[in-house]
């Protein structure tokens, strides 16, 4: 039992060092610094400049651009993007649809979709919640009513994250009704630029329109854009939901904001003539949130570990949910205290993007409470915080 | 990264696995607390004949091999059984404490005793105000002629009843909670001048208050450099304290399994309460705090093993202790009442792993205590 890492796992750690160093752009990083709100041409021209490295979909099979890596460099790999504020690839493309698409979809399928996505040509983005539909996602009403070559699609989707940047939505629609729920689904991918489709954003409390809701109205898709079989997408659906589960606790970039955190504390004053660090009540809430990280990393390694060595990554894995992003809420809890009076000035504006006004408050402090607002998100996603209980009890426990 | 056993912490996971599997059933338990001793000395020579008391000694000294995840692997299914033997006290802590300070003569006199299961030891280190500070030492030792002249009071030594030997830290210079001028001596438990008080703890384990007036002990009877005890002293219970973490590990999962079968066989209102989502999201809480527990005692014990610098390893075993203590009390509490009645009895074994785990939650520091360290090592 050991958890040092090899020569090699050195070396390479040295590699993706000097990659990130040298290759992540000087002007992404400012913006990540300084909390501005990335715009869509940052994430693509970073995930091209990952994409001609190799590297920009470690998860993927090596035959559909893969890197082959373990899973020991995986988390390397994580943890130095984490190090430098390197935004992971957007997931909608490259972890939720393309697993689908390279598991379930026709070769003319792979073909036409995946190297797009791996170029970061092709913006895709979810449609699986609806109105009425959340945790229980197999209650959707977004119907698809075959007529020849085509489904004509009727519905609503929400929760569209990113969707007014999208060129293309994966879907789940209701194909058959007079079946239980799960068994009338079918997964369908559907061009954005279709007639019929309408986008409205969504403010959330950052006052962001980060998510969106998208209406379709008599929209006709080629049968051929539905993947596998019809009325089969709630499987192809639950394949995915469980797929991607690395780096579902954002560890390293939980112990990079912690890092941080401690920083800025020993730099804020407590306005007794010290600064924050000294004050005990926050010193040991900072104490127990390394802790809890600490612990967290290790449940992840081991998880890692178990799937290394050719175990799936098991249902315990919720557990790396639950608690990773709980975890970074409270990190958003903690950079708001610290902020204190700084956290309340409300101005969105400022962190976009080509701001040249006069900013409220000292570097990045009235974000924070923008984050903290916006990572409530965190435990509502992805399956609910207590739907990842639900699971635990019902495949773990036995319940 | 390997999280997986060798074969010989596999072989050893088995052989605790089968002895408690057979010989160590609550009502086994029971009738061995209430015996005079309070342990089983029968099963302690099996201890011996098995190769555990081994396991704490490096090879050098005959030993198992000393790591700390080996002292896991053990201690782990000592937890699920509730052992009650004085393993921590002889073997972790009295026989560490000799392996770290003592010279070559006296590791090779009493460490095969150990091993044999013919000595039995107390580290007596807590004092009336110490708290869990192992530099508060108010207890003297002053050297006249060939012999030092013991005064002071110590309490919670564990294992204090049945102890031959008793490894006592006192203090040879300077003022209390000196970092310098702490010695450990080895004193025959039986010398004139030591008055043991002996009783029971809450989980069953017995322990003495001791007080020592004028006792006379030879010079040669001292471990280690005289006055440099701390550093040791800090680095044996750091190791104690990873044994009983991992100890709580295991008795945590016993207390989480417990919890789910009787939720899936206990009735209310004409069906199982397990299938309650108020007890059932509660239960799956129960198994977060389980697998974060194991995980960070893992990471404490790895890191024991590792080559970083010792205030990281201190770092990492209060890591542990805190986290591991916040699980006890969830865990702890959240079995006994879903239980409900029948787990605040004294009948259910549910009851006693919960007094053990509290117990743990305060030795050798509590998670305050521990929360505080992490953070002034940092």
């Amino acid at each position: 039992m050991n958890v040092a890492f090899t020569a090699e796992e050195l070396k390479f750690q040295q590699d993706v060092r000097e990659f990130l160093e040298n290759e992540f752009p000087r002007d992404i990083r400012a913006k990540v610094d300084n909390r501005i709100r990335l715009d869509k041409d940052d994430y693509i021209r970073w995930q091209k400049i990952l994409y001609r490295k190799g590297w920009v979909a470690p998860n993927w099979p090596v035959e559909y651009g893969g890197t082959g890596w373990t899973a020991v460099q995986k988390y390397i790999f994580a943890e130095e993007m984490a190090r430098v504020g390197a935004p992971e690839p957007v997931a909608f493309g490259m972890k939720m649809v393309a697993p689908v698409i390279y598991t379930y979809g026709s070769e003319e399928q792979k073909k036409r979709f995946l190297p797009d996505i791996l170029e970061s040509n092709v913006w895709w983005c979810q449609g699986y919640s609806e109105p009425n539909a959340g945790s229980d996602l197999a209650s959707l009403k977004t119907t698809a009513v075959r007529q020849g070559d085509h489904y004509i699609v009727n519905g609503t989707k929400t929760w569209n994250t990113l969707g007014q940047y999208a060129d293309w939505i994966f879907c789940l629609v209701r194909t058959d009704n007079t079946v239980k729920k799960q068994e009338g689904i079918s997964f369908l991918l559907i061009d954005m630029k279709t007639p019929g489709i309408k986008v409205s954003p969504i403010y959330l409390l950052d006052g962001q329109p980060e998510v969106n809701e998208i209406h379709f109205d008599n929209v006709r898709v080629p049968v051929e854009n539905r993947i596998g079989e019809e009325n089969q997408g709630w499987t192809y659906a639950k394949v995915l939901l469980t797929h991607e589960r690395t780096n579902i606790a954002g560890v390293p970039r939980s112990k990079i904001r912690l890092e941080k955190l401690r920083k800025l504390a020993a730099n804020t004053p407590d306005g007794e003539g010290g600064s924050l660090l000294d004050d005990p009540v926050f010193a040991r809430k900072l104490a127990e949130t390394e802790i809890q990280v600490l612990a967290l990393e290790y449940a992840e390694l081991r998880t890692l570990a178990a799937v290394s060595v050719g175990n799936a990554p098991g249902p315990e894995s919720s557990i790396l949910k639950v608690v990773g992003t709980e975890a970074t809420q409270y990190l958003d809890e903690l950079y708001m205290e610290v902020a204190a009076w700084h956290s309340l000035p409300f101005v969105p504006e400022q962190f976009e993007s080509g701001f040249d006004g006069e900013p409220v408050g000292s570097a990045g402090a009235a974000a924070t409470a923008l984050h903290y607002f916006n990572n409530r998100k965190q435990s509502i996603y992805g399956g609910s915080n207590e739907i990842q209980r639900n699971i635990i009890c019902k495949a773990v426990l036995g319940l | 990264m390997d999280f997986s056993y060798s074969d010989e912490q596999q072989m050893l996971q088995d052989s605790v696995q089968k002895f408690v599997h057979r010989h160590y059933s609550f009502d086994m338990r029971r009738d061995i607390l209430a015996s005079d001793k309070g342990f089983s000395t029968e099963y302690w020579q099996l201890f011996a004949e098995l190769g555990w008391l081994t396991v704490p000694f490096k090879a050098e000294d005959d030993g198992f091999g000393g790591l700390a995840v080996d002292l896991m692997v053990l201690m782990e299914e000592f937890g699920k059984a509730m052992v009650v033997e004085p393993f921590v006290p002889t073997t972790v802590l009295g026989g560490g404490l000799i392996s770290e300070l003592g010279s070559a003569q006296q590791r090779s006199e009493w460490l095969p005793q150990i091993m044999a299961g013919s000595l039995q030891l107390a580290c007596a280190t807590a004092e009336p105000d110490s708290r869990y500070n192992l530099a508060s030492v108010g207890s003297s030792a002053v050297l006249q002629g060939d012999n030092w002249i013991v005064n002071g009071h110590k309490i919670l030594v564990l294992n204090g009843p049945d102890a031959d030997q008793l490894l006592v830290s006192v203090r040879t210079s300077g003022a209390v909670r000196d970092a310098d001028g702490i010695s450990v001596l080895m004193i025959d438990a039986n010398s004139p001048g030591i008055h043991r008080k002996n009783y029971t703890n809450m989980d069953g384990h017995r322990a003495a208050e001791v007080k020592f007036a004028n006792v006379g002990v030879p010079n040669d009877r001292v471990l280690g450099a005289i006055g440099k005890a701390l550093p040791a002293l800090e680095q044996v219970t750091d190791r104690a304290i990873v044994a009983v973490c991992a100890e709580a590990v295991g008795a945590l999962d016993s207390l989480l399994n417990k919890t789910v079968e009787y939720s899936k066989t206990r009735k209310q209102f004409g069906t199982a309460i397990g299938t309650f989502q108020a007890l059932q999201h509660r239960m799956a809480d129960m198994f977060i705090e389980c697998q974060l527990a194991r995980s960070i005692v893992m990471m404490a014990a790895m890191r024991l093993d590792s080559d970083v610098p010792a205030t990281d390893k201190m770092r990492a075993v209060s890591a542990a202790k805190s986290r591991v203590g916040k699980a006890i009390r969830k865990v702890g509490q959240e079995a006994v009442q879903m239980h409900g009645g029948i787990g605040i009895t004294d009948e259910l074994d549910v009851g006693h792993l919960f007094k053990r785990v509290t117990a743990i939650e305060t030795l050798f520091g509590n998670s305050d205590h521990h929360t505080a360290r992490f953070a002034r090592l940092a």
